[in-house]
């Protein structure tokens, strides 16, 4: 046991993952001497050479597409976008190789990849550092988009995604990479599909992912202070989605909040809204709300604050719950 | 028809070999080695073609040079003190950043990079408005259209196929504007560049592609981007004139950038030149360069200082002397002190402006939103107040 950062648990994945499995490789932009812009890479050259990890000329949609070739020969490459906006030269080879060779082959062809992505923001970024792109992934039948919000998950959601043979695209949360944690590696927690209760509580649902997680357990532990005992579902896995995890904690609550830093209009926290109000009709005392990020641009530097979930709009919105059975008077103004 | 003509078969082999079409891929070609008009002491050596540009316009490329360097100190000491989120220096660059803007017009386009705060300058930007991305306040500070300059471009190597519609699109509307397109080495490997290069040629866009080629995009290597023998040389696929250049040589950035903006001003398409140079600061103050290159390769590079090197000329020229020198001097750190003084207020941006723009007219669902967080703003005003 001993306090390790959430970029030291992704190195060592990669490191292991390498130690275990000759056909692992990692390349991608500075990932190589640099050790990545996060050092998420570092040692990798050092450890199993050119051929197992390298830099590539700076063009990520020939990085994926070279990843995808790469594993049609046998290699199961892990690769890094530096950025979650400079992933986008890359949406190509992503949505119409990388999804779908599975399918348009009938299982002739697969793609067993990784993509490693630093996305979402609270870090102080200028523009196109600090994009919350998980729902276009998301949104693409193929793809499985894992985010790990604890240094464990970060270890054990890696190794398995290297190991899956589907590809992946791998979220990092960027503002948690130097968060750390007691932990002991290796270590294996629940498998891909399965949500975790943080916490449990009784009174209401939040159901977070990757940099909203924290947010969540923050809010629940201030909503203490007001009467309310929360439960905190952390999604782990984007795709596949755990309806029984979220389903089963609102059937007991009656109440449910989704949190997601990304843009709410037609984003992942849309889409759990409406599985949660599909199998939980019953049981709700409330409309599912979302507290989710601006339908703005990223905001630079100097206004990410207001644009990103924060504890008072996630209590906002519990207390908007409907607690004393009367309409939100939000929308009753409308 | 596939006969041949009787004439050519008739000729003389002689006659023959001199009618032989020249190689037209040849005119496009660069020269074998980067131009170079001063050697590094700074003394001059002839080269067919470039004529050196005219004393008044180099004394000014010299005075432009030291306050860019000036402003490029002064910002990354400001990133120290925390007033900037970040900075990527140009030191090291001047000759490119400030050569390159003086060969254009005000009426032309420049599409600069993150990398081109010091050139955004020199081309008579406001600094704090050059600034206002990397200090954290909005992604541009200044009027791209009334500066004909774009906004600073950091997904890399997208701005060049902007400068290539842009300057069709003049040229469509009557008019010689010229598109001055700023690169990497590393963003050559980027597909963007190679479409903005190859519409700018099919169309026969006038645009100036300017690489520079400070051997590393971040950590990488130049090896790593390509097996060229120079950048230039991807000119010549797409049909594109090219030339490469020292890039510390004041005189021959200047002397070159000019040939290629008369080249795109006159019609004849495209022109692309890659200038040799050095970053002599990390990346970005973020960046750990010892990671990736030795001292003893950033001291040889500050052997070949672009300042020294012109200062030098033209104190050989007899038009710059101490006096002169300490007068540009003198108004180079005037111009950091009132950066200083100006960068170290604080401007306060309203969160409420975060809705304005995002459409030219909002949604409603960004009405509703703004209304939001209007009411969110003032109930935290009135806690602020009942607590204070
Ligand atoms: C599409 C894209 N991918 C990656 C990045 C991250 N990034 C920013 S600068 C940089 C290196 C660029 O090197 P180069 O083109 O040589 O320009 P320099 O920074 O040396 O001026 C990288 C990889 C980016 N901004 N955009
Ligand atoms: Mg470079």
């Amino acid at each position: 046991m001993g306090t390790v950062t959430m970029a030291k648990a992704l190195n060592a994945a990669l490191r292991d993952a390498m130690a275990d499995d000759d056909r692992v490789v990692v390349f991608g932009e500075d990932v190589g001497q640099l050790g990545g812009v996060f050092r998420i890479t570092d040692g990798l050259l050092a450890a199993y050479g050119e051929r197992r990890c390298f830099d590539t000329p700076l063009a990520e949609a020939g990085i994926v597409g070279f990843a995808v070739g790469m594993a049609m020969s046998g290699l199961r490459p892990v690769v890094e976008m530096q950025f979650d906006a400079f992933a986008y030269p890359a949406f190509e080879q992503i949505a119409s190789h990388v999804a779908k060779l599975r399918n348009r082959t009938r299982g002739a062809l697969s793609v067993p990849i990784v993509i490693r992505v630093p996305y979402a923001g609270g870090i102080g970024g200028v523009e196109h550092h600090c994009d919350s792109s998980e729902g276009y992934y998301a949104h693409t039948p193929g793809l499985k988009v894992v985010t790990p919000a604890t240094v464990p998950d970060a270890y054990s959601l890696l190794r398995e995604a290297i190991a899956d043979p589907d590809p992946v695209v791998f979220m990092e949360p960027k503002k948690l990479y130097f968060a750390s944690a007691d932990a002991t590696l290796p270590v294996t927690t629940e498998p891909f599909g399965r949500a975790v209760v943080r916490r449990p509580g009784r009174d209401a649902t939040l159901v977070a992912y990757g940099p909203s997680v924290p947010v969540a357990l923050e809010a629940a532990e201030a909503a203490r202070g007001e009467g309310w005992d929360l439960e905190v579902v952390d999604l782990r896995t984007i795709v596949p989605f755990d309806d029984e995890t979220v389903t089963a904690s609102v059937r007991r609550t009656g109440r449910c909040v989704v949190i997601q830093e990304a843009q709410g209009f037609a984003g992942v926290g849309a889409e759990i809204a409406a599985r949660v109000q599909e199998r939980c009709f019953h049981s709700l005392h409330a409309p599912v709300l979302r507290v989710s990020g601006l339908d703005i641009p990223y905001p630079a530097p100097k206004l990410e604050h207001v644009h990103l979930p924060d504890v008072d709009r996630v209590l906002d919105a519990v207390a908007r719950l409907q607690w004393d059975d009367q309409p939100d008077p939000r929308w009753l103004a409308a | 028809m596939t006969t041949t003509p009787p004439a050519v078969r008739r000729a003389s082999p002689r006659t023959r070999r001199a009618a032989a079409p020249p190689d037209p891929a040849r005119a496009l070609l660069p020269s074998p080695q980067p131009v170079r008009l001063l050697d590094e002491s700074g003394a001059r050596i002839a080269v067919a073609g470039y004529p050196e540009p005219p004393t008044d316009s180099l004394r000014e490329l010299y005075r432009r040079m030291v306050i860019g360097r000036r402003f490029d100190l002064q910002s990354t000491a400001l990133t120290k003190q925390g007033r900037l989120a970040v900075y990527p220096s140009a030191r090291g660059q001047e000759a490119c950043q400030v050569g390159a803007v003086m060969a254009v017009r005000d009426t032309d386009w420049v599409f600069p990079t993150y990398r081109e705060s010091m050139a955004l300058v020199s081309r008579g930007l406001d600094p704090v408005e050059v600034l206002t991305l990397l200090r954290g306040d909005w992604h541009c500070g200044y009027d791209p259209a009334a500066r004909r300059t774009a906004p600073q471009c950091t997904p890399l190597a997208t701005q060049t196929v902007h400068a290539a519609g842009l300057a069709y699109g003049e040229a469509q509307q009557g008019r010689d504007t010229v598109a001055l397109a700023f690169i990497g080495d590393g963003a050559t490997s980027e597909g963007d560049f190679h479409e903005g290069v190859n519409f700018a040629a099919v169309f026969r866009a006038p645009v100036v592609f300017f690489v520079q080629n400070n051997r590393y995009a971040i950590s990488v290597p130049l090896s790593r981007q390509t097996a060229a023998p120079s950048l230039a040389y991807k000119g010549v696929g797409y049909g594109v004139a090219s030339e490469q250049v020292d890039g510390n040589d004041p005189v021959a950035v200047l002397a070159v950038l000019t040939r290629a903006v008369a080249h795109a001003r006159a019609g004849n398409g495209p022109f692309l030149v890659e200038a040799h140079t050095y970053r002599m600061e990390p990346h970005t103050n973020a960046d750990d360069a010892s990671r990736y290159r030795d001292g003893a390769e950033v001291e040889a590079w500050g052997g070949r200082d672009p300042i020294d090197r012109l200062e030098t000329h033209l104190r050989g020229l007899g038009v710059l002397d101490d006096a002169a020198v300490a007068a540009i001097r003198d108004e180079a750190e005037a111009f950091a002190a009132d950066l200083r003084t100006r960068m170290n207020a604080e401007p306060t941006v309203d969160p409420l402006s975060l809705f304005d723009h995002v459409y030219a007219a909002p949604t409603p669902q960004l009405v509703e939103q703004r209304e939001q967080v209007r009411a969110e703003l003032a109930a935290a005003a009135e806690n602020k107040e009942v607590a204070g």
